[in-house]
């Protein structure tokens, strides 16, 4: 199978998403598709896979120009992508899901289906259970029936938007693994959406680079038979960086500060939870002190920052904050004490969809009966400014991107807290701006707070901890030095590697 | 076993068809991801409708019995579905408010029976004759409980299984469950998402229609203010999320409900006698009895008691009972879906 794209246009109101692209896929080839947030490269593969038509240009398949929308179009052209949130469904089993979409028929077929299911997962060295409900499954192995499924659907192109965001290093050699076997050995073409240069130097052949809806650049990869030294990674990576971004980007770092009193002692402290046996947490996080939390969602590090920040249960064990015991408080009570939690879901749970930038100052302003809407407004052209928030004091939050979510959260923080819990600060965000909060969040370091912080970015873990906490279904593991860890060292003890050590 | 109390559960079973019908009818509503809410209305409205038309035919001699009560019944399903398309009409197309909408239909559709019935007071119509089924209302205990019965109760109990055998063992029943679940994810598959909301939502309004005009062809013939079906709409919705969705639950629960009227409509009449001895006691708040009974079981139901209870059972028949006592609504229920 070859398939060649052809001056693809596509645009979404003024923003001109895809300009112009023209590419060629090789049979057997793994190409990475790489691009800061925003740089068109979704868009480009939802127009191959079919979730989105393009405004202009062609697709050609072994020279034949096809025309073809929706997905299941695409995937019975042999085109079929992988979603970065795999579109599964949650009460479903891994049989049903397997099932649904395939053959025609009105009978479910289940011991046919299991059969293949279990076949194809041998293969690949996937661990499915296909009684299992998908809710109950990790990111990982849910990512693999999808690649089965989409395998069994007779897919010869494979398109991954993502995947090594929240599994394991373990679950990304078996993974790759996986990619490189169906390249090598049946030729299917494997394209990787990635912003994670590492994977992408690792697993593929050539790599495809857009900036601001145009291709800018392609390069072979060094391949993997000739060694892959430090310094050959190194330079590719900084080749790539330059690329992305038209410029060179320093290498992330930061000051450590002097660290003060303890700020939060956690003694023994037990969550509950009913489908995790979570051991008893101590540590003591003194002002300054970055901490960071590794593991994949669900291990038990967003049980223990909801509890620290007294918004989850604790059933045993002692909590303190500036040495006062806190387990009978409320966040409410702690929040007027300096702890502010932040929460991943930015539009969930941190913001108010609905409500203006200006409505959300309000919210958080003194508790006064009536609002003072002018100064209101003047507060929040203030912050809008400082932060560099793209948007007005009079758009509703949920119009502005991500990023931009993100710096009105900041700028709603207390100016001097004591600590900062937060889940996934960056999550989400590219590169530039999650260098820009954590800028932010240093700031506020320097100046005596403490954070925890959770993510599943490794580097970002490494790059600005303390002190790291791997948690593995329910146990907790302290890293003994953070500057002497690698962030492939940090990928095993987030799969469980310690528990043999 | 006493022949009174056979007759007396035979009796609950009859009462309850109107309800398990309508609630069965909102399952698979449901299920696609859209709220009916005009339940109330729907059946009051059909109900008259539907005796309208199958009294009329009776008047002008025109057809024989069994196909003017068939005439009410099309005429009531085609009202019931009608509703229920334009509340499907105003969310997928119109993207209004299910609920909204819902609810409003349910005042009008309610009004307008009253008004339209107001003619049709205390007079009889052609009704739904007992007909028991041979062999089967011969057996013992199960034969004058469940076999002795007209033919709209025979019809749920096919309904009950056909809706499971749909839902749970065909393709199609896992794109419902899927366009209700995760349309995203059934879009993806190729499932034509809005078109099958809409043929679910009319063929489940056709079943509430149906349930309206079993109450005025059987159950309390005629038309009678206050209306015998008021309330039982509401009813109907809370006895789908009693009965997590699952048609066999929700059978039991509309079961379990008309049970429980029937018998504190009885301890109203006749007393409450323990050992002989009549017990006073506010019997008015014996009605609030079976929604007591509902809240309790969806509290052990959705605690995580039988999440816990579940790990002890083989992992072959654990997935069915969690299927069995899921009690969490189809999570894109009430929600528009629409590609980009």
């Amino acid at each position: 199978m070859q398939i060649e794209l052809r001056n693809i246009h596509k645009r979404f109101g003024p923003v001109h998403a895809n300009q112009d692209i023209s590419v060629t896929f090789h049979e057997g080839k793994i190409v990475g598709i790489l691009g800061e947030n925003g740089a068109g490269k979704s868009t480009l593969m939802k127009i191959l896979s079919g979730f989105q038509p393009a405004d202009q240009g062609q697709i050609l398949i072994d020279g034949q120009v096809i025309d073809y929308t929706g997905p299941t179009a695409a995937i019975a052209n042999g085109i079929g992508m992988l979603q970065q949130d795999p579109l599964d469904v949650g009460a479903f089993t891994v049989l049903e899901n397997f099932i649904y979409g395939g053959a025609e028929g009105i009978a479910l077929g289940r011991a046919q289906a299991e059969a293949t299911l279990d076949d194809l997962s041998a293969r690949f060295g996937f661990e499915l259970d296909p009684h299992q409900l998908i809710d109950n499954l990790l990111i990982a192995q849910r990512q693999q029936l999808e690649i089965v499924r989409l395998l069994a659907l007779g897919v010869q192109t494979l398109i991954l938007d993502e995947p090594t965001t929240g599994i394991s290093a373990e679950q990304k050699i078996i993974l790759f693994d996986a990619l490189r076997k169906l390249a090598r050995d049946e030729g299917m073409i494997i394209l990787l959406v990635s912003h994670k240069l590492e994977d992408v130097i690792e697993l593929c052949d050539e790599v495809l680079v857009l900036r601001a809806g145009v291709l800018v650049g392609d390069m072979e990869m060094p391949s993997a038979d000739h060694n892959l030294t430090g310094a050959v990674i190194a330079e590719t990576k900084q080749h790539l960086v330059t690329m992305m971004f038209g410029e060179e980007l320093e290498a992330q770092s930061r000051e450590h500060y002097d660290l003060g009193k303890p700020v939060l002692e956690v003694d023994q402290l037990l969550v509950h939870d009913l489908r995790l046996d979570m051991q008893p947490i101590s540590m003591s996080v003194q002002a300054s002190e970055v901490i960071g939390l590794a593991g994949l969602d669900g291990s038990g590090q967003e049980l223990f920052m909801r509890a620290c920040a007294r918004l989850g249960r604790i059933t045993g064990g002692n909590l303190r904050l500036n040495g006062d015991n806190i387990v009978g408080a409320s966040y409410r009570q702690l929040f007027h004490r300096g702890c502010v939690f932040g929460a991943a879901g930015r539009l969930e749970e941190g913001l108010i969809a609905g409500l203006t930038l200006t409505e959300h100052t309000a919210l958080v302003a003194d508790d006064h009966m009536r609002i003072d809407w002018k100064s209101m407004a003047k507060r929040t052209a203030s912050r809008i400014d400082q932060y560099r928030v793209k948007g007005r004091a009079a758009d509703n939050v949920e119009q502005l991107s991500g990023g931009n979510q993100q710096r009105v959260l900041m700028g709603l923080l207390p100016d001097d807290p004591q600590l900062l819990i937060l889940e996934q600060p960056t999550r989400g965000l590219d590169v530039d701006s999650a260098r820009w909060i954590w800028t932010q969040l240093l700031q506020r370091c320097q100046s005596g707070t403490a954070i925890i912080f959770n993510s599943s970015d490794l580097e970002e873990l490494v790059t600005y901890s303390d002190r790291i906490f791997v948690f593995y279904a329910g146990r907790v593991y302290p890293v003994p030095d953070v500057s002497q860890t690698s962030i492939d060292e940090l990928g095993h003890l987030i799969g469980g590697e310690f528990q043999q050590a | 076993m006493n022949e009174e109390f056979l007759n007396t559960l035979g009796s609950i079973i009859g009462t309850a068809t109107p309800l398990v019908i309508a609630s069965l009818g909102e399952t698979i509503t449901e299920r696609a991801g859209v709220v009916n809410l005009s339940l109330d209305g729907s059946l009051a409205l059909a109900a008259v409708l539907g005796f309208a038309a199958a009294w009329t035919a009776q008047e002008a001699g025109v057809l024989d019995v069994p196909m003017q009560i068939a005439l009410g019944i099309v005429v009531a399903m085609l009202v019931g579905a009608l509703i229920a398309l334009l509340i499907g009409f105003s969310s997928i197309k119109l993207r209004r408010d299910q609920v909204a909408v819902g609810f409003v239909l349910t005042l009008l559709a309610a009004d307008l029976a009253r008004f339209l019935g107001a003619d049709f007071t205390r007079i009889p119509g052609p009704q739904i004759t007992r007909f028991a089924l041979p062999v089967l209302s011969d057996l013992p205990i199960l034969g004058p409980i469940f076999f002795q019965q007209n033919v709209l109760v025979y019809f749920s109990y096919i309904l009950m299984f056909v809706i499971w055998f749909w839902l749970f063992r065909t393709k199609g029943g896992l794109s419902l469950r899927a366009i209700g679940e995760r349309p995203e994810a059934a879009y993806a598959r190729g499932a034509k998402v809005q078109q099958l909301r809409y043929w679910y939502t009319f063929l489940g309004g056709a079943l509430v229609g149906l349930a309206g005009v079993a109450y005025s062809l059987n159950v309390k013939p005629g038309w009678s203010s206050p209306p015998a079906m008021q309330g039982d709409g509401w009813i109907a919705l809370a006895i789908v999320i009693f009965g997590g969705w699952h048609p066999f639950r929700v059978v039991l629960g509309a079961w379990l409900f008309a049970a429980l009227r029937a018998v504190s409509s009885n301890i109203q009449t006749n007393g409450l006698f323990i050992f002989g001895q009549e017990i006073n006691f506010p019997f008015v708040l014996l009605n609030t009895l079976p929604w007591l009974l509902m809240i309790l079981t969806l509290l052990i139901v959705s605690g995580g008691f039988t999440e816990r209870l579940l790990q002890y059972m083989p992992r072959a028949v654990q997935h069915r009972m969690r299927a069995f006592l899921r009690s969490d609504p189809p999570k894109a229920l009430g929600t528009r879906f629409e590609m980009e």
